[in-house]
């Protein structure tokens, strides 16, 4: 009685703190598995069976991989600025994980009669703020490149801040169609909007495209990955990384994966709507249609993550001024028109 | 001048509009990926299963016995004369009295060695024996920290003692039987 009894702010911040930890746990895991998925998908395509030794399948072959990461030798170069090289990686890591925090992972669940919303915060500025958080990204690329004080690193930091940054521009453009037709830029609204009219895939094909290549961009995956092309460019920004820091630099590219992952299915495919069916019709309960939500925005996300994996191990590397090309004289006019279209299309409906 | 007429001339028009965009190509390429994805796979997992040699195959070198596990081998030296890599020597001796359960002939290899970094595997051994004794078996020569673990010495090429071990010797002989 006495724990009820507690100030409701506290049971906010306790609310918080636990879907904090899960999140960040869930995106760990998944992480961690699709280092695992990786492995699985790109042996599967090549006729191989991929890693099987460790455990039933190879399940345990991540713990393996972290293992051997952790006790690995760690090398900080004498030449290097040693704080601004150990706060790279971590910087990574915070950005790839900060993003997160306004993914409405569910419907809310209903605990005492208190509604507790499965998103760490729904704030105004929702999709802007990932905008924000993946713009930072860009630095943990570059202070390590720039840390490192190495010229190939350097050159390559170089090369993936700006291919970056290039590609924030058509992303955002191919994002405001569907921000016009939900008329907000909070998450949960433009999921809310989704779950009435349709999906956004619908209205916006070409939107979805843009936004969806830009993705691979700013995840540096294949046809994308030049600032780490492991085998022709000399490792990337990541060279003098080792042990658990170029573990970080590599697992949060994963977690961004998976996060960039969460944020198409709820931009364009529904987030956590199930296709083709009224769910409210079934009557279950509040909390089962909470995992049930769950469950279905892990599985549009994992999705995701399997088509990056499928697209990289399809398709070789862009070259550079390929990459700059499709950037800027490609996508950027494409997203324009279909943002004119759009308004156009809105512009008429309201009238 | 075309000497074949396989040459086949490279395809130089330009990319029409479809290719140019790139993504029906990607599409394509996808769709042969995961065609892939649910393929058999070639793998042998290696240490549980193993692919079957071929029933010529020349592998590690074994020193026959006969049927009641004498050596066969008299250190008559065709085998070293055939070998063009110049990988095996051997020192003869004479059989003593009462050592007639251990020896064919007369005459065996006291010292016989098999140098597997100089063999070329070629058989010629096998081929220039006359008594039955050497043959080329289906495994191949496992890896070493040194050089002197190549040079395999009597005791590693000699079969299991068909009156001792009969189980080691049929597998020892394995397809040689057959030959």
């Amino acid at each position: 009685m006495y724990l009820l009894a507690i100030d409701p702010i506290w049971w906010l911040i306790i609310e918080k703190l636990v879907l904090i930890a899960f999140v960040i746990t869930v995106s760990m895991v998944v992480a961690m598995y699709a280092t695992y998925g990786e492995r699985k998908v790109a042996a599967f395509m090549q006729d191989r069976i991929g890693p099987n030794r460790a455990g039933i399948f190879g399940i345990f072959q991540p713990f393996a991989d972290a293992g051997k990461l952790f006790f690995k030798e760690e090398i900080i170069p004498v030449s290097s600025s040693r704080f601004l090289f150990i706060l790279g990686p971590a910087l990574a890591m915070i950005t790839a994980l900060l993003t997160s925090a306004v993914i409405p992972w569910s419907v809310p669940l209903d605990i005492n009669g208190r509604s507790v919303p499965l998103q760490i915060a729904d704030v105004d500025v929702g999709i802007l703020f990932v905008f924000g958080v993946v713009s930072i990204g860009v630095y943990g690329i570059m202070i390590g490149g720039w840390a490192s004080n190495n010229k190939f690193s350097l050159i390559a930091a170089v090369r993936g801040a700006s291919q970056m940054v290039s590609y924030e521009l058509p992303m955002g453009l191919a994002l405001l169609g569907v921000l016009l037709f939900a008329g907000d830029l909070r998450m949960s609204s433009i999921v809310q909007t989704q779950v009435e009219h349709g999906w956004n895939v619908i209205y916006q094909p070409l939107g979805f495209i843009i936004f969806f290549i830009c993705a691979l961009a700013e995840c540096n995956r294949t046809p994308f990955d030049l600032p780490e092309a492991e085998n022709e460019l000399n490792f990337g920004y990541h060279q003098e990384y080792s042990s658990m820091k170029l573990g970080f630099y590599l697992f949060a590219e994963y977690i961004n994966m998976f996060i960039s992952g969460a944020v198409m299915a709820v931009l364009f495919f529904g987030g956590y709507d199930i296709p083709f069916v009224n769910e409210a019709a079934w009557g279950l309960g509040q909390n089962t249609m909470a995992i049930i939500g769950f469950a279905v925005m892990m599985s549009k996300a994992l999705f995701f993550v399997f088509v990056f994996m499928w697209i990289r191990w399809t398709i070789p590397r862009f070259r550079y001024d390929q990459l700059m090309t499709l950037g800027w004289k490609k996508l950027v006019p494409l997203a324009l028109v279909n943002l004119i279209i759009s308004a156009a299309v809105v512009l008429w409906l309201k009238k | 001048m075309q000497l074949t007429n396989r040459a086949k001339p490279v395809d130089r028009r330009p990319m029409n509009a479809i290719e140019r965009l790139y993504l029906w190509n990607i599409l394509k390429g996808m769709m042969i990926t995961i065609r892939h994805f649910f393929k058999k796979k070639a793998t042998i997992q290696y240490p549980e299963q193993k692919r079957p040699f071929s029933q010529v195959f020349r592998g590690l070198h074994i020193l026959n016995r006969d049927e009641e596990g004498r050596e066969r081998c008299t250190a008559c030296g065709l085998c070293a004369v055939a070998c063009p890599a110049e990988a095996i020597t051997m020192e003869a001796a004479e059989r003593e009295p009462g050592e007639e359960n251990l020896y064919r002939e007369e005459k065996y290899a006291a010292r016989y060695e098999i140098n597997m970094l100089r063999c070329i595997f070629c058989g010629y051994c096998e081929e220039a024996c006359p008594k039955d004794a050497i043959y080329l078996s289906q495994t191949f020569a496992p890896a070493n920290y040194g050089r002197s673990g190549f040079i395999y010495k009597k005791q590693d090429l000699l079969i299991p003692n068909p009156v001792e071990d009969p189980e080691g010797f049929k597998k020892a002989q394995g397809e040689i039987a057959r030959k």
